[in-house]
């Protein structure tokens, strides 16, 4: 695909591997709402920290095992804190996409152009629900294991599932931003 | 020819629309607002149109026995005129008696209405999205912190915040 429509990615992120962090992750439980943790604001974490490094290991090997899942926050494996691993590669709405990374204490500084559309959670299984995202993000967070602040521009399907994580690092699920009374829905399983 | 409220309840199976429609069709009905979904794998369908009463009835009457159907008379149309700005009111969280009737009793005591409201269970969690219009001199803030104390008290988690509305 040309580079013209897509994000100037950051290339430390772009480049960067779970391989860094040194261990393999362990795959946890995904707790579903509603679990407590999931309304629950994340603390700050220190991407220095040896446990939170654990951690990221364990969102990236559980998201791996986790069929069509493109990004896993902590509070969503049962951690209050403010950290999420995302991989939006090969989804067929993803435009820029800057592969497997997980960030810690992410915030959002821009966002832009919203546009609506359906989407779902592995803590919300069976329903999902039309909410407005912007398609043009800038945010800031750490990687773990380090210490220097990255700042990250995207668009389309890889800004919806970082504003998606981050809310969840919040303590907030998509069923507090759907777009109407009418705008949540059973999901729909062809067998 | 008067204004009627069609109700249809009944287990689902398709061409239930097209049934009750075409019947509607052909005692020369035209219709106006309606809505329809799934409650819990029932088939739900409200209609408001116009047509002739005895035989809206009597077009409808073949259909009846699986299918739960009413036909009323309806008095005049009443044009909703906004009250006030709209919000969208949010609620989830564990399933237990009283979560909707504790939160919209706290929206209508501020004189706030509902516009437009759907629930859904699913599995332990309950979801309540609701459209709310308040009216201008209702206290926002304070109608904020008695739902958040309301849905504390439920072990729920509520957000109002203002709907959008884009003109293009």
């Amino acid at each position: 695909m040309s580079s013209v429509n897509t994000a100037h990615l950051n290339q430390t992120l772009a480049a960067w591997s779970p391989a860094q962090l040194g261990l393999a992750g362990d795959v946890l439980e995904v707790v579903r709402a509603p679990h407590p943790v999931l309304a629950t604001e994340g603390a700050l974490v220190d991407p220095l920290d040896p446990v939170m490094v654990a951690l990221a290991a364990d969102l990236v090997a559980t998201m791996r095992v986790s069929p069509g899942c493109v990004g896993l926050a902590a509070p969503q494996v049962g951690v209050a804190a403010q950290m999420f691993a995302l991989d939006v590669t090969g989804h067929p709405k993803t435009r820029t996409c800057h592969g497997v990374f997980v960030l810690c204490n992410a915030v959002v500084v821009e966002a832009t152009r919203q546009e609506k559309s359906r989407e779902g959670c592995m803590s919300v299984p069976d329903l999902t629900g039309d909410v407005k995202r912007a398609t043009r993000l800038t945010i800031t967070g750490v990687l773990p294991g380090t210490t220097e602040e990255l700042t990250l521009t995207t668009d389309a399907f890889e800004a919806r599932a970082l504003q998606h994580e981050i809310d969840h690092c919040a303590g907030a699920l998509f069923l507090d931003r759907v777009a109407g009374a009418h705008a949540i829905y059973p999901r729909k399983v062809y067998l | 020819m008067s204004q009627l409220a069609v109700t249809v309840i009944g287990p689902d199976r398709p061409g239930i629309i097209a049934d009750v429609t075409e019947a509607l069709a052909q005692a020369g009905v035209n219709l106006e607002d309606s809505t329809m979904t799934l409650l819990r794998g029932h088939f739900a369908m409200m209609i408001v149109c116009s047509g002739p009463f005895a035989e809206v009835r009597e077009a409808l009457e073949p259909l009846r026995g699986e299918l739960v159907i009413t036909v009323r008379e309806m008095g005049p149309e009443h044009a909703h005129a906004p009250i006030g700005p709209p919000y969208l009111l949010s609620v989830h969280g564990a399933d237990r008696p009283g979560i909707v009737s504790a939160v919209t009793r706290m929206i209508a005591s501020v004189g706030g209405t509902i516009t437009d409201q759907t629930t859904r269970l699913s599995g332990a969690l309950y979801v309540l999205t609701a459209e709310v219009e308040l009216p201008p001199g209702a206290e926002l803030g304070m109608l904020q912190r008695a739902l958040e104390i309301t849905a504390e008290e439920l072990g729920v988690g509520v957000t109002l915040r203002p709907a959008e509305s884009d003109d293009l």
